[in-house]
């Protein structure tokens, strides 16, 4: 083979960077969900599948309404109930500790949403330690 | 039609995983048996091809360069295009790697004015195509976030720059733009082009069909049809960590963005996409241009039985005297003359 040496070291290297995250990964623990702090109450503001997938796109509903229409209510799918529109005073009601609800998944995924720029949260502020 | 024929290739594919997963549930095949087969593929397939080209004897320099070689010492030579040295070619295969310096030296010939002709630069193809890949080659670190546990500071960095435009939550990337803008110009180009669509083939238009399917798979995935995204992870770390695990919280658009993944890992080491590493073993690029300052021997010469002037003396000296032609060694001296 004709520059044998350099063709062996690039499929190397090739071998090496498209395997990365088989062998960057050996040894660790399995992953696991994040453990999340599970609120006292019972219900989230709409089903736990939707707040999953979904809880981005609501916050950025809410914050249009709210900003832009002065749409200050949410109706709930899952109870029905009227829901205040607010990031700090409803989501960060139920679920008090940022660090250790919302950052456990972000973290994880490496979201850092910058909502926090601006909005307080009351517990568990990593950015304010 | 070729395009249209890719095209429905690729819609094909993503109904295969729609049925597949969404109605018939065989979401071990697509989550777990075929993303392993696709990577072993793909693996494994390169390295065949590239050892394979690695075996073909290239023993000129191909001088087909846009430059001087070095030459006279008062002639100014291009030592990044026409490179004398190890380092000219490094810099020039740098350039070609990283800023497709071929592209960029693109020319279009028209016809103007009834038959004038006029060659021109194109710099159009070289801006998208450098687009394209950049853009695709950010989208696959920052995948990286589905794959590390914690994700390393580099990954989340890339992410954050990518994201800097903080628009809409989840907030749009900067490269999703970008990808989707290069590849409607790689397309266009091939279908509104009539000189480039009449040599256009099926190989050129599926691989762009494919990956735009992966694509808007992938932004439909992140913005309209969502799924459970901690469950994504949990899919994809124990996919690299060999233990598969497979939520259900999962949706099927994650499965079709998937298994469109995965057939563009199979289908890579036998396409064009190959270029990712025949760039690096471009003939014309990475080689050093010492056609004059070394011997280089050809392999395929066929050993020849050579017969010296002085043997073909020896053998007609006393018929070439006979005839009047001049001899080297005059007959007496010969060794035949002795014999005699
Ligand atoms: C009335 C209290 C309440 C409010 C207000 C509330 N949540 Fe929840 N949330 C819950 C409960 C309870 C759960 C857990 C449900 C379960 O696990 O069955 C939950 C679950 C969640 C989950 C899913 C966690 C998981 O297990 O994966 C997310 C995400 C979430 N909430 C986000 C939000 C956001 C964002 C807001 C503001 C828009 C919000 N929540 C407002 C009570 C609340
Ligand atoms: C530049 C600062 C800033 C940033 C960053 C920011 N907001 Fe806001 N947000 C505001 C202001 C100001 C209001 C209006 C408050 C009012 O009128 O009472 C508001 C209102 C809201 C509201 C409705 C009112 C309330 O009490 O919550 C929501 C929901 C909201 N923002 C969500 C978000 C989300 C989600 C993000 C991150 C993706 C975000 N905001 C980022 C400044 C900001
Ligand atoms: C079940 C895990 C989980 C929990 C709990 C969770 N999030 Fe998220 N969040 C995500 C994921 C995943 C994304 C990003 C999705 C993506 O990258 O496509 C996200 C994205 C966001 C975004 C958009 C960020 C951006 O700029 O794109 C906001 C805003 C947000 N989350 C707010 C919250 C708030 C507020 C809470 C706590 C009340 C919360 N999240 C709890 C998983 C979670």
């Amino acid at each position: 083979m004709y520059d044998g040496g350099k063709i062996l070291a690039g499929l190397a290297i090739f071998v090496l960077i498209f395997t990365f995250p088989f062998w960057y990964n050996i040894g660790n623990a399995a992953y696991q969900r994040p453990k999340l702090e599970k609120p006292k109450e019972k219900n989230c503001v709409e089903s736990v599948e939707f707040m999953r997938a979904d809880h981005m796109q609501l916050l950025n509903e809410w914050r249009d309404e709210y900003v832009r229409e002065h749409i200050t209510t949410y109706k709930s799918h899952l109870t029905g109930k009227k829901i205040r529109i607010s990031l700090t005073k409803t989501c960060l009601k139920c679920h008090p500790n940022r660090d250790k609800f919302c950052d456990k998944c972000h973290a994880s995924l490496a979201v850092s949403p910058y909502c926090w720029d601006c909005h307080v949260t009351p517990k568990g502020d990593s950015n304010e330690k | 039609m070729k395009a249209t024929y890719s095209l429905f290739l690729v819609f094909g594919l993503v109904l295969v995983a729609l049925i597949g997963v969404g109605g018939l549930g065989l979401h071990y095949l697509f989550g777990v048996i075929i993303p392993y087969v696709a990577v072993l593929c793909f693996i494994l397939g390169f390295i065949c091809k590239v050892l394979n080209w690695g075996r073909s004897p290239v023993p000129f320099r191909i001088p087909t360069t846009a430059g001087q070689q070095f030459s006279l010492p008062w002639i100014k030579q291009n030592k990044i295009d026409n490179p004398s040295t190890m380092w000219g070619v490094v810099l020039r295969m740098f350039f070609e790697i990283f800023t497709f310096r071929s592209l960029f030296r693109n020319t279009k010939v028209e016809l103007y004015d009834g038959p004038k002709l006029a060659y021109a630069s194109a710099k159009w193809l070289w801006l998208f195509a450098l687009m394209f890949h950049y853009a695709f080659l950010v989208i696959f670190i920052r995948h990286m976030r589905f794959f590390t546990e914690p994700v390393p500071s580099i990954f989340q960095f890339i992410d954050k720059v990518d994201g800097v435009l903080q628009v809409g939550a989840p907030h749009i990337y900067i490269t999703e733009i970008i990808i989707l803008v290069g590849l409607a110009f790689l397309l266009l180009r091939r279908i509104l082009d009539p000189k480039i669509r009449y040599i256009s083939l099926p190989a050129d238009y599926f691989p762009l069909f494919l990956i735009l399917g992966i694509v808007v798979s992938g932004i439909l995935m992140r913005f309209f049809v969502k799924t459970d995204v901690v469950g994504i992870k949990q899919i994809t770390m124990g996919l690299v960590m060999l233990k598969p695990v497979l939520p259900k919280s999962v949706g099927t658009i994650f499965y079709v963005h998937l298994f469109l993944v995965s057939v563009l890992l199979i289908y890579f080491p036998f396409s064009k996409l190959m270029h990712m590493g025949g760039v690096f073993l471009s003939p014309t690029r990475n080689m050093i241009n010492n056609n004059r300052m070394k011997r280089h021997v050809n392999p395929w010469n066929y050993p020849v039985k050579v017969h010296t002037y002085e043997a073909y003396e020896d053998e007609f000296r006393e018929k070439m005297v006979e005839a009047g032609l001049p001899v080297d060694k005059p007959l007496e001296q010969s060794p035949a003359e002795n014999k005699e």
